[in-house]
């Protein structure tokens, strides 16, 4: 028992000694560290509304916002014999100055534990939420189009599982990651399009650790991954984007890396120099740039950054710092990155969306 | 085998100690002065629409408006002014609002919420936004867990709570919690929300806590912590280094500590909500005293008629000669006017 205890201890060391060796390569490199300003009320909310934690944050090609939020209190209905959960996300839509347009999807079935939302080129608005286990297209004025996933029945009462599964477990899963059974999540994460329409998601927090790809008409047609650290092996694939060639950047956060396939799932690079990713973007124009947040610790209050990043993986720059007051971020878990250099951030632990206005980067 | 027995004995013994139910106890103090007191009847005015359920927090800014931290189908604030008409209420839906503890405002109105359901400190703006949270509802997405029969003992990590109590704020706007029914300690941070330290472990010695419950600050940034279930206020400098105990008024459930040159603590031995015969005779006075521990005077039963205390959860004492106290086994909140001269 102590000798266990005692290798615990020799592994935290290690661990602790590597972190310390990435942190002194990044100084080496000499990081140049972007001035940038940041607004953290331009949203106006109606006085009766409000943000909970801000999962997503995405803007259409008018400006307009998305906002989806864990709010108003999911709430478990005490059915026959089974418990089922419902409520608790919301969808929320503001135009370019911040002023309060409308909730989108009030009451929906899918509504659940939000996690993120992104904007296609068509202006469609995509939900990714992580507790029914569900994507959600809405066309621009806020319907359904889409749905992929299913919403589990019910709930149980039960102890978290501490050891993932290896393979795949959607609903009937075969556990391949192929045909019919892999259309089904657990806990993704995000979603991301190419310029055909086909549809990427990453899948995500729970015993599934892959990319999930479907045609526009929302047909399953192969997916990739599996729990692991080799390349192509994800731990917590948490953000997904591409770029206009239809390579596909996945964020995979427990490996501290985000890792670039092509569109058939194939491995092309990665990138390792970013910390943990917690969310990405990839911005529009003939120079594409990747925005990745980090953050060092699980309060979002000793280390965080947002980092930006030429497609190649080298590093332009980064701002920002872990905390609670302006232009510090608490766990920033969507970026969106329209405008190269003004970008909407949603923060999970402080509850806001930030607009930050990058100024040229300075090298320290 | 001995020892093994000893130590379910010790064990038993220590759970027994934790229950709070068997812990209500009665003051030490004798012979007390009573204060004389009234009740203000039906000082609040609700709109037709809007109940109050269990009083859990009451709290007033510096207009005399009053906040109101109700447990009803939704834990809800709510705020009235300073005549008891309704004005509004806060944080419709709020992520953070599922279970009340207390509710405080600090020297600046904004106004503070401690949410043990959520394990969240959330700080709104006098105008009623979300200035700043501490803490993290935890996520439930990967199972619900079967709460266990007691609280849970958490590791105390710097930025989450285990079911919180309680708020209070120094003049360099320090923010100091209790936390609270799973851990045991008070947490401080600074005004930015920036863990800076924490003191106490579950136990009945100095600096140990056994449900911090509430708390309450000094001009001089000191933090009382009423440290219910072993029936003591704990005093502690503002670094948090341990200073007093007062053990002689009872189980400490709800704290308040007056603004002005003089101030006075108050401390509630309420009559827990378990509804025990035995307690009613022995608890369900609030206790008026020096910051040195010296008590003035008492006043209040137990009862659920107007002016008895039916399970005081939160004091407002703004103004030292009118209180408020919200209560938990009345669904009330109660304007109590102090004549300490007669």
């Amino acid at each position: 028992m102590v000798r266990w205890v005692w290798c615990g201890a020799l592994m935290l060391v290690l661990v602790a000694a590597d972190a310390r060796r990435i942190d002194s390569t990044a100084r080496a490199q000499a990081i140049p560290e972007f001035g940038f300003d940041a607004s953290a009320d331009f949203l106006k909310l109606p006085a009766d509304l409000y943000l909970g934690e801000v999962a997503g944050v995405a803007t259409n090609s008018h400006g307009q916002l998305f906002v989806y939020t864990r709010t108003g209190n999911p709430t478990v209905g005490l059915g026959n014999s089974r418990l089922f959960a419902h409520g608790g996300s919301r969808l929320l839509q503001f135009d370019a100055t911040g002023r309060f347009m409308r909730e989108i999807g009030q009451g929906l079935y899918g509504f659940l534990v939000a996690h993120a939302v992104r904007v296609d080129p068509q202006d469609n608005i995509w939900v990714v939420d992580e507790g029914s286990s569900q994507v959600i297209k809405f066309d621009p004025d806020g319907r359904v189009l889409l749905i992929l996933g299913r919403k589990p029945e019910a709930i149980t009462i039960r102890v978290p599982a501490s050891t993932p599964s290896a393979s795949p477990q959607g609903r009937g899963a075969s556990g391949t990651g192929a045909g019919g059974a892999g259309d089904q999540f657990v806990r993704p994460s995000d979603v991301a399009f190419d310029r055909e329409g086909n549809i990427f998601v990453a899948d995500g927090h729970g015993p599934n650790a892959r990319v999930a790809k479907f045609d526009r008409d929302g047909r399953f047609l192969l997916s990739w991954g599996t729990r692991g650290t080799e390349p192509g092996q994800f731990n917590t694939p948490h953000s997904i984007a591409t770029d206009a060639q239809g390579n596909v950047y996945v964020a995979d956060s427990g490996n501290k890396r985000i890792q670039v396939f092509d569109g058939a799932g194939r491995t092309k690079s990665q990138i390792a120099n970013v910390g943990t990713p917690l969310s990405i973007c990839i911005g529009g124009g003939a120079h594409q740039y990747l925005y990745s947040s980090h953050a060092g610790d699980q309060y979002g209050m000793d280390d965080a950054a947002i980092y930006k990043v030429e497609l190649d993986g080298r590093v332009v720059g980064k701002f920002g710092s872990a905390g609670k007051e302006i232009k510090q971020f608490g766990l920033v878990n969507s970026i969106d990155c329209r405008s190269e250099n003004t970008l909407y951030v949603g923060e999970l632990t402080n509850w806001r969306v930030q607009r930050l206005t990058l100024h040229a980067p300075q090298t320290r | 085998m001995i020892d093994a027995t000893v130590t379910v004995i010790v064990c038993l013994l220590a759970c027994l100690a934790a229950d709070p139910a068997l812990a209500q106890t009665k003051a030490k103090a004798q012979n007390v002065p009573e204060i004389p007191y009234e009740s203000v009847a039906g000082f609040l005015k609700l709109p037709a629409n809007v109940y109050l359920g269990e009083g859990i927090g009451v709290a007033t800014n510096s207009k005399g408006h009053v906040f109101v931290y109700t447990r009803s189908a939704d834990t809800r604030l709510f705020e009235f002014d300073e005549h008891g008409a309704f004005v509004r209420e806060i944080g419709q839906g709020l992520y953070g609002f599922e279970f009340a503890h207390a509710v405080r405002v600090d020297r600046n109105d904004n106004i503070w919420a401690v949410d043990e359901g959520t394990n969240m400190v959330i700080k709104f703006t006098p105008d009623g936004r979300v200035a700043m949270v501490i803490g993290r509802r935890p996520e439930a997405v990967e199972g619900l867990v079967a709460a266990p029969a007691g609280a849970p003992e958490a590791a105390p990590e710097p930025y989450v709570f285990s079911r919180p109590t309680d708020v209070g704020f120094d003049a360099a706007g320090d923010i100091f919690v209790t936390d609270g029914y799973g851990n045991s300690r008070v947490v401080k941070f600074d005004k930015n929300g920036r863990f800076i330290k924490q003191v106490g472990s579950k136990g009945s010695q100095p600096g140990q806590l056994n449900l911090p419950h509430t708390m309450a600050m000094d001009a001089g940034g000191n933090v009382y912590v009423g440290d219910r279930s072993n029936a003591r206020v704990q005093v502690f400098d503002n670094d948090l280094n341990f200073k007093a105990i007062y053990d002689n008024v009872g189980n400490p459930w709800a704290m308040c500590i007056s603004p002005g040159p003089h101030q006075y603590l108050f401390v509630s031995n309420s009559i827990p909500d378990n509804g025990l015969a035995q307690y009613r005779d022995i608890t369900g006075e609030i206790y008026k005293m020096e910051l040195d521990g010296t008590v003035v005077g008492k006043f209040g039963k137990p009862g659920k008629k107007p002016s008895e205390f039916s399970t005081v959860h939160e004091i407002d004492c703004r103004n030292p000669n009118e209180l408020f106290v919200s209560e938990i086994t009345a669904w009330r909140v109660q304007k109590i006017l102090l004549h300490p001269g007669h």
